[in-house]
């Protein structure tokens, strides 16, 4: 009985002995498997296809006032795409505060071509059946800005506000879990289950946070925007679901950008 | 309305790769609507043609079990730079399109 027992507990220890080393071996070779995966499903990008329904919906007169967004200051002056989104959020002196792309977006939507603010919220992430326009919008513009630097001009006015209240934001600690983003993603070498986390306080970590968003998700072929990202955040916090568009998302999207300031911006991305 | 293919076609080696993703639903018909409850019908590509240079290379049927947007991809050899590519599909529900793109 007594060897059997010892016997046991012998097999017990190379049993486990064995587990922890296959684990790390196997962490990395999965590792490198998630990211071959990546690198052929980065070649043909669904997301592609709202690049191109962006850029028809960008140049097309529309809205009550009829007029396309070709007028539409990103920033870099009426009607310049290319670069504007690796150079956003960024103050507007018109509106007097700063923005993010895909409130900047909105804005001109309902500026320039004359749509309620009320009826863009009522649908203001994609669904299976229905992807909102400026989700596109967000697309092409992004796409505009594909192999560039991330440049968020952080000396215009407000910037530096903006940017220390999304880092408070990201420090915020409630919900019934009583968490905040910083729980997970303020430290390196942390992972849910295979997934690692990205720590959005370093350089490569926010880099990794903004790049590849907007994202074709392929779990029910929908293409979603960073704003939804951040939304979809507090919902995992059990958060209050934020305003569409609101000032805590921009200081939160102002945080993560000028923190992968100098990464390179690869373009709309694929996500599982 | 059906929405356009984005076609990429390119010379590698003595074969031309051939990449083509296209938008569609790809409903399966064995999905309900979250809010309604309702049944999603079946929508989805049933005929897919691809010709190269005028001769018809690829002809295939395919159903449900492709997803949504999807992308395809072909080698095809006996082509050069500069044929024309024309990519067409149909659908269950008799929608069509057809995109082109010439081999670079």
């Amino acid at each position: 009985m007594k060897r059997t027992v010892l016997f046991c507990a012998a097999i017990i220890l190379a049993a486990i002995a064995l587990a922890t080393s296959s684990t790390a071996g196997a962490k990395d070779a999965a590792t490198a498997e998630f990211e071959k995966f990546r690198d052929v499903l980065e070649e043909d990008n669904p997301a592609e296809l709202f690049e191109m329904k962006g850029e028809e919906l960008w140049k097309t007169k529309r809205g009550p006032k009829q007029v396309s967004l070709e007028q539409c200051d990103l920033g870099l002056g009426p009607g310049v795409v290319r670069g504007a989104y690796v150079a956003m959020p960024r103050y507007f002196a018109d509106v007097g505060r700063v923005m993010d792309a895909e409130r900047r977006i909105v804005h001109c939507m309902v500026s320039l071509q004359g749509f309620k603010p009320e009826e863009i919220a009522r649908q203001p992430f994609s669904n299976a059946s229905q992807t909102p326009e400026q989700t596109a919008l967000v697309t092409y513009v992004a796409g505009q800005s594909r192999n560039m630097k991330f440049a968020i001009p952080m000396n215009q006015p407000g910037m530096r506000e903006t940017y220390e209240i999304g880092k408070a934001v990201a420090a915020y600690r409630a919900g019934p879990y009583d968490f905040s983003c910083s729980s997970c993603h303020g430290d390196d070498g942390k992972r849910i289950r295979m997934q690692e986390l990205a720590n959005i306080s370093s350089p490569e970590g926010a880099a990794k946070s903004v790049q590849g968003w907007p994202g074709y998700r392929m779990t029910g072929g929908v293409m979603l925007t960073l704003q939804w990202r951040m939304n979809d955040c507090f919902r995992q916090q059990r958060f209050p679901a934020p305003n569409y568009l609101s000032d805590t998302i921009t200081a939160l999207i102002t945080y993560l950008s000028a923190n992968a300031e100098g990464s390179l911006y690869k373009g709309p991305g694929i996500k599982r | 309305m059906a929405e356009p293919m984005k076609i990429r076609a390119q010379m590698k080696g003595d074969s031309a790769d051939i990449r083509v993703l296209m938008s569609h639903p790809m409903d399966t018909g064995q999905v309900k609507d979250a809010k309604t409850g309702q049944t999603i019908p079946a929508h989805f590509i049933q005929q897919v043609i691809v010709s190269v240079g005028g001769k018809v290379v690829v002809e295939g049927q395919i159903g449900t079990a492709v997803s949504r947007n999807p992308v395809f991809g072909f080698k095809v050899k006996g082509v050069r730079a500069g044929d024309k590519v024309v990519v067409s599909w149909t659908d269950n529900k008799g929608d069509k399109r057809s995109d082109e793109a010439a081999i670079v």
